[in-house]
């Protein structure tokens, strides 16, 4: 394969792999004060994006996108509101079963609402055939957005949880919730701030991507697999290696196309995934004594 | 507690009064996706002992259903008549594994015998449920559910991209699946009546099956599994082994549903693997009661009755969906417990929570 070209995928591979790392850390932000993974994050990209197309048409660019993330964010808390916060000790298998039917929800409700139709917000520096020419490689600016949103988004969890109060009590309720809860940690509202969190972050990259990678009702189930496969492959609730699985996950993808039938791009992800189940539960980059204390949870 | 025998035998009063009552209201038609509808409750049966009795979730089961229809459609679907020269054809048509069925625009076509393409159907879910059930098997929770979710979407994704298996239009002109007595599995009108009774007689069968199997010593390991694993574990359960037994078992009760209803309806399409049909099988066994093979069978009967008629319109998914969601929420141990004493023991239970009808 010509060095030109290789780079041309390695760059898609990063953009799609953006997307999947973001979802990766959303997954993990609730697992780690919740213990459960949230089967509708993908929804919160695709609503992000539906969102800020929306908006778009009567707001400018920065003003939609910004209350598409605040809008996915009160829909993260309604969520959790609605559907995890009143239950007493729910089992894994009954969490998991309703947030695939939230998902499923948030799902028809955006056909309802927006129709079958593919979306995408405009460029948001040029257009689609704007390139910047780096060492012979044509980058689109877009995916320099992308890139640089993923590393703000990272960047400002790691502050958020190392340096403020607030990160400092999530992180104390991933630890050990009953322990929290005995000193003061008002756990509850953690867990809903966890799914804001979440909800927001998504968004903010559905937005990102959406001028490249488009945006549909459907997205979401497989936006989420794809960031599972990535918070796994990191190992569950490490948010810097989820952000180095989505790169991985997405270059494998990219370098896919180039071997496989187009249709057969999403199996790539998926059999990544049950080769780390199978392998090395615990993932890439997380320890055995994790995936132990994990599966006991 | 009644026996299994009485039990199936009501069941089958069950059916005969449905039956009568369709066609008493002059709605014989129904029958059609009556009929339909007991090939999807196969897949909810084996999903409710899966999910029930083994406490493994799988969210990939439209998929199994699907490997079923497809090898079967595809397989009698062949048109081998050019080929009858080659050694392995000429071996398969002498070995009688072959079968002539009539040309639309006439003349013979050579595909392989429909029961021989049901073999293949079944050892090739069986095969790969184990492949799959092997390492995921291992697995909890999250894990198993996630990989199963990927699971069913690899397949639906190779359906709708492989020309060979039709793509997005899937498979068609599938032959019926001929049975003794001149009768057979497939369409039309005359053969209504009798693919009704074929279908749901199917179903009490598989009920028996698995009703033997819940109440002997391998059900009590399985309930020993669900309720603590390592303590099962500990007893001498060997838990690996039967959690990917029942896995298999469920696959394979799948496939045969998707074998059947595809020569009852002429062919499947690559929607039957999406995982909004897995999703589906999961909300009719947690409706029904997780473990509740009754419960399963009138849950399935009802919703998937009235998602082929249409009833739901556009909203289809989205009644599935918060079916689900509902029935999780408020009432866990599902809604359609046919076991009364369970059902009032669970609702006392709870506090002051009633079971709210969706």
């Amino acid at each position: 394969m010509e060095i030109g070209l290789l780079l041309q995928y390695l760059v898609a591979g990063l953009t799609y792999g953006t997307i999947y790392a973001v979802v990766g850390v959303g997954f993990n932000i609730i697992y780690n004060t919740t213990g459960i993974i949230n089967f509708a994050q993908g929804e919160f990209v695709m609503l992000g994006g539906m969102t800020a197309v929306t908006l778009h048409g009567f707001l400018p660019l920065p003003l939609a996108i910004a209350g598409a993330v605040l809008l996915t964010m009160v829909a993260g808390v309604l969520v959790e509101l609605l559907f995890i916060r009143w239950l007493v000790r729910p089992t894994v298998l009954r969490m998991i079963i309703i947030t695939i039917g939230v998902s499923i929800l948030i799902r028809e409700a955006a056909l309802v609402g927006w129709g079958e139709s593919v979306r995408a917000l405009p460029y948001f520096t040029g257009d689609e055939v704007t390139a910047l020419s780096l060492g012979g490689v044509h980058v689109s600016p877009q995916v320099l957005w992308s890139l640089a949103t993923c590393l703000f988004i990272v960047a400002a969890l790691w502050v958020f949880f190392q340096r403020t109060a607030l990160g400092r009590q999530m992180r104390a309720c991933a630890v050990n919730r009953e322990a929290a809860a005995l000193c003061g940690v008002p756990v509850r509202n953690l867990v809903t701030l966890s799914f804001a969190l979440s909800a927001g972050i998504g968004a903010l990259a559905g937005c990102v991507v959406s001028p490249i990678t488009y945006t549909a009702y459907n997205v979401g189930g497989g936006l989420a697999i794809k960031g599972f496969t990535v918070a796994i492959l990191g190992g569950l609730g490490n948010s810097a290696a989820a952000v180095a699985a989505g790169f991985v996950v997405g270059i494998l993808e990219a370098f896919s196309v180039s071997l496989l039938p187009a249709a057969y791009k999403d199996a790539v992800s998926v059999a990544v995934l049950l080769a780390i189940l199978f392998a090395r539960p615990s993932g890439l980059f997380g320890s055995s004594e994790r995936a132990r204390l994990e599966s006991r949870a | 507690m009644r026996s299994r025998w009485a039990r199936v035998a009501a069941f089958l009063a069950v059916v005969a009064l449905v039956q009568l009552g369709a066609a008493a209201a002059g709605k014989a038609f129904y029958l059609t996706q009556l009929t339909m509808a007991a090939y999807y409750t196969l897949v909810a049966v084996g999903l409710s002992v899966l999910m029930g009795y083994a406490g493994q979730i799988s969210l990939g089961h439209a998929a199994f259903f699907a490997i079923g229809g497809y090898a079967s459609g595809v397989l009698t679907t062949l048109d081998l008549g050019g080929r009858r020269a080659a050694p392995p054809v000429a071996v398969l048509e002498h070995l009688g594994l072959l079968a002539l069925r009539p040309d639309p625009g006439g003349g013979e076509l050579l595909g392989v015998h429909p029961w021989a393409a049901a073999a293949v159907a079944l050892a090739l879910a069986a095969l790969v449920a184990l492949a799959i059930g092997l390492p995921v098997l291992r697995l909890k929770g999250h894990y198993l559910a996630m990989a199963t979710l990927g699971f069913g979407t690899i397949v639906s994704s190779v359906l709708i991209g492989t020309a060979a298996l039709g793509a997005a239009d899937g498979v068609s002109g599938v032959p019926p699946l001929p049975l003794l007595g001149g009768l057979a599995v497939g369409g039309g009108r005359e053969a209504r009546l009798v693919n009704y009774w074929l279908a749901w007689g199917l179903v009490a069968l598989a009920l028996l099956l698995l009703m033997n199997l819940v109440e002997s010593r391998v059900g009590r390991a399985l309930r020993a599994i669900h309720g603590a694993e390592d303590a099962a574990g500990s007893m001498g359960v060997d838990v690996a082994r039967l959690k990917l037994a029942t896995f298999v078992l469920s696959a394979v009760l799948a496939a045969a549903g998707g074998v059947l209803l595809t020569h009852y309806n002429a062919g499947i399409g690559p929607s039957e693997a999406g995982s909004l049909k897995s999703v589906r099988y999961v909300a009719i066994v947690a409706v029904g009661g997780m473990g509740s093979l009754w419960g399963t069978v009138a849950t399935s009967a009802v919703l998937t009755f009235l998602s082929l008629r249409g009833v739901f319109g556009t909203f289809d998914d989205a009644v599935f969906g918060a079916v689900l969601v509902a029935v999780m929420l408020l009432s866990p141990e599902g809604i359609l417990r046919l076991d009364a004493l369970g059902a009032l023991r669970a609702l006392a239970a709870r506090r002051g929570g009633g079971a709210v009808a969706p």
